[in-house]
Parts: C-alpha cells; structure tokens; sequence
C-alpha cells in the first residue's frame, strides 16, 4: 500500500485539502472522493475533452493529470462557475437559450474550452470559436448550435463594453 | 514532483525503475492502457528551469517543459521558427497543447510526431543533462525508433536549441490527417525553402512524417532539387524520388500505397511559393 499524499489547491473559490494516492487520477478525485459529477469522462485518453476543467485559467484534461499535479493551483469545474459573475453565467445562459445542449454529455468540457477562449479572445471569429473547441467532441453534433451560443456571448461582450 | 533540478536528480538516483514525465498526454494513456504501475513517476511539470524561450547569438535556446501552447504564442517563436509556430498549433487540441511539452512530443518519437519533421529540417539539436554532464545531440541521432531515444537513465532532455542562420524564405508544414483536431498524421512534411527572384531553387531542406519508423529526410531528394528551377516538372521528378525513397506502413488511418502516393504529393504544394516576377 503506498501512502497518501496531502495536497492543498483551490477548487471553486474555495481552498481545500484532501489525502489522495499518488497514482489517483484528478477526473475520479473530483468525480468519485468530492463528488463533483459535472466533469465527465468518456474516453479516458485524452481524444474527446469531456473531462476538460480548467487549471491556472487554462483548460486541461482531468483524465490525464494526476492528484498530485494539483496541489497549489487554482481548479475550476462547472459546477464553480455559478458563484463567478460576467462571462461564466453568460456562456451557460446562452448555451440554454440556444439549444447547444442535446443530451449534455459534452457541455461542461465545452464551456470549460470557451471560457479559455474567452478570458484570452474576448471577441473570437467563428474559426476561432471552432478551432478552441476542436478538442472536445459532441457525438449529438450540436457543433452549429454550440458555435452560435459561443457567438451570442461574444456579441453580448462587446456591446456591454461598448456602452 | 521536483521543482530544482537537484531534487531530480536525487529522485533519478533513488528509483532507477522511475519513470518521468511532462505533460502526460502520452505517458498516463500508455499506463493505462497497458494496466501499468510504476514504482515511481516523476511529474516534471514544476521544474521551472527547464522552461522559456531565450536567444544567445546565432541560437534560439527552447525550454524542454515549453508547452505547445506557449510555443505557438512566444514572439521568438512567430517571429524565426513559423515553421515550429505552424506545426505545433496543428498538434492535437486546446487541452493537449496546454500539457504537452516540446520535449515530451520529442522523447515520445512517433513517427507522427508534430513538433519533429519541423524540427529534423531545423537541424534541431537537443541539450541533454544529467547531474553531472551536460551533452549536445542532434534529434536526427537522438531519435532512434518508435519511441526509442538516445536517452540514459539520469538524464533528461533540458533544451531544444535551434540556429537562426541560414535563414529561409519559405517556411511550409503540411499535415494530413482524417479530421483537422485530435488526428495522429497520416503523411506530414515539412520543407524549409530558399527560392532565387530568378525562380531557382538555392538551398531546400524537406522531412517527412509518418512515412517510416522516424521522421525520414533525403539528402538526394534535397541535392536533385538544389540549384533547379522551382516548377512543376522539376518537383514531379524528385515526386518520383520521394516515393521510392520512403518506408510506410499499412495501419488502421491509410495503407502504406496511399502514404507514398501522398508523401510525394505534398511535394508539390511547393509550387505555391513561385515568386511574382
């Protein structure tokens, strides 16, 4: 039996620690020890982004970083974005509101991509918005749909600065 | 999870069964696929000193734990190595190249490795440290096979360095895959160009993908093309060259026919870099 390890990080807003193993892969220390479902695995390889969350602002794959590797970063999961303001409502807001959701498997991996996007691109083209969710794969194919949502908040962005 | 190189190297030292690696996108699947258990893995993700981008002279210096993504937006990068800039951002997706490492996609050596035809035709060489020695390698030598390098237990890949000069005028990396995202090259090529304002070939240095069990360039191919005029006949005859110089397999993305035929054809997207006259 090897010996857990304690690491410290921020998840959601909140500082945590937790004793993990050390070959514990982040998506089953989120998902199964804290209970956070929204990230979701699918091919557990790396291929299809569903397991996306973001790490220090940047989206990375949860099935393919170990516990360890967390410890004093800032981790954001979609179940973290309802207590942010601006930017991480608008996105969900939209993909409701425009049927970017089919069956959901891939939503969270997908928001977790755009706010990426957004917080280095705030007005994306359309290419743009495609290339930064080419990682995560919708087996729905709501691809036009998605795309529209991501567009809609970009839109919403640059006309609130505006004013 | 060291953070100084010196804690590593007294990891290496204690676990000679340790296994290291960057960003993980290749490592942690082939573990899991295989249902493996190292005794010990060491993350180097912390180790800062193995990370940015530097020039010194003639020398463009690469951290080995420059992620794909720092490498596709770094000024030094856009501004000498497009061709690097090019590859890398074909590399994978978003995610993936937020993780990967130059370093990582080298010491991987696949043969579809993105990062490395670029990196053959840069004439590459890597800077490979151990506690106590520090050696130059060029990757043409250091990547043996399918995943196969000249590394020792000890030691790891600490810089990619790459020169500035000669300079190229033509900067082209071609891949060709069954989607744009997340596909392992089928065929790629990478060619670095210097055409004449009178339309001559001057100095071509080419390097192709997936076409055998590394990255593979032919001098004979660059020695036909060198001092010929940059048209379609002169491309379609080292076309021929190209297909019969290259080794492809047959695999579940192309037959190893299709790999040939289309090795030698990207050759001619060449034929797009005609100056105006």
């Amino acid at each position: 039996m090897i010996a857990k390890v304690l690491i410290s990080f921020e998840l959601n807003s909140k500082k945590i620690e937790v004793e993990t193993e050390p070959d514990r892969r982040v998506i089953d220390l989120l998902r199964e020890d804290l209970g956070l479902t929204g990230v979701k695995e699918s091919c557990g390889r790396g291929d299809c982004g569903s397991c996306s969350i973001l790490v220090d602002g940047f989206v990375r794959l949860s099935c393919l970083m170990l516990a360890v590797q967390l410890h004093g970063r800032k981790i954001l999961t979609i179940e973290g974005l309802n207590e942010l303001e601006g930017v991480s409502i608008s996105v969900q807001d939209a993909f409701v509101e425009l049927g970017a959701v089919q069956c959901g498997f891939c939503t969270p991996g997908m928001i977790m991509s755009t706010i990426d996007l957004l917080n280095s691109n705030p007005k994306p083209s359309r290419n743009e918005i495609r290339e930064a969710i080419s990682g995560n794969i919708c087996r729905c194919g709501a691809y036009q749909k998605i795309l529209d949502a991501v567009e809609t908040v970009t839109e919403e962005l640059s006309e609130s600065k505006n004013v | 999870m060291p953070v100084k190189p010196d804690e590593l190297w007294g990891v290496l030292d204690e676990n000679p069964e340790a296994v290291v690696y960057a960003g993980g996108t290749d490592l942690l699947v082939k573990l899991r696929s295989q249902h493996a258990k190292p005794a010990c893995l060491i993350c180097l993700e912390r180790l800062d000193d193995f990370k940015g981008i530097t020039t010194e002279g003639d020398e463009i210096f690469i951290g080995a734990l420059t992620t794909h993504r720092e490498m596709v937006g770094d000024p030094i990068v856009v501004r000498d190595l497009r061709l690097m800039a090019t590859a890398t951002k074909s590399l994978g997706s978003p995610p993936v190249r937020n993780m990967g490492t130059l370093a990582g996609n080298i010491v991987t050596a696949s043969p579809a490795g993105d990062t490395l035809a670029p990196l053959y035709v840069l004439n590459a060489q890597l800077e490979i440290r151990s506690r106590s020695a520090t050696r130059r390698a060029p990757i043409e030598s250091f990547i043996l096979g399918p995943g196969k390098v000249d590394l020792n237990h000890g030691e790891i890949v600490s810089r990619i360095i790459v020169s500035k000069s000669p300079k190229f005028g033509v900067h082209h990396y071609e891949k060709v895959g069954r989607r744009d995202s997340l596909a392992c090259a089928v065929v790629s090529m990478a060619a670095l160009v210097n055409v004449t304002d009178d339309n001559i070939i001057s100095k071509i240095r080419l390097a192709w993908g997936s076409v055998g069990p590394t990255i593979m360039r032919f001098r004979s191919v660059e020695s036909f093309l060198e001092g010929k005029a940059l048209s379609i006949k002169g491309l379609s005859e080292a076309v021929r060259l190209v297909k019969e110089s290259v080794h492809p397999i047959d695999d579940l993305r192309a037959s190893s026919s299709y790999r040939r035929e289309v090795a030698g054809r990207l050759l001619l997207r060449l034929i797009g870099y005609t100056p105006c006259i």
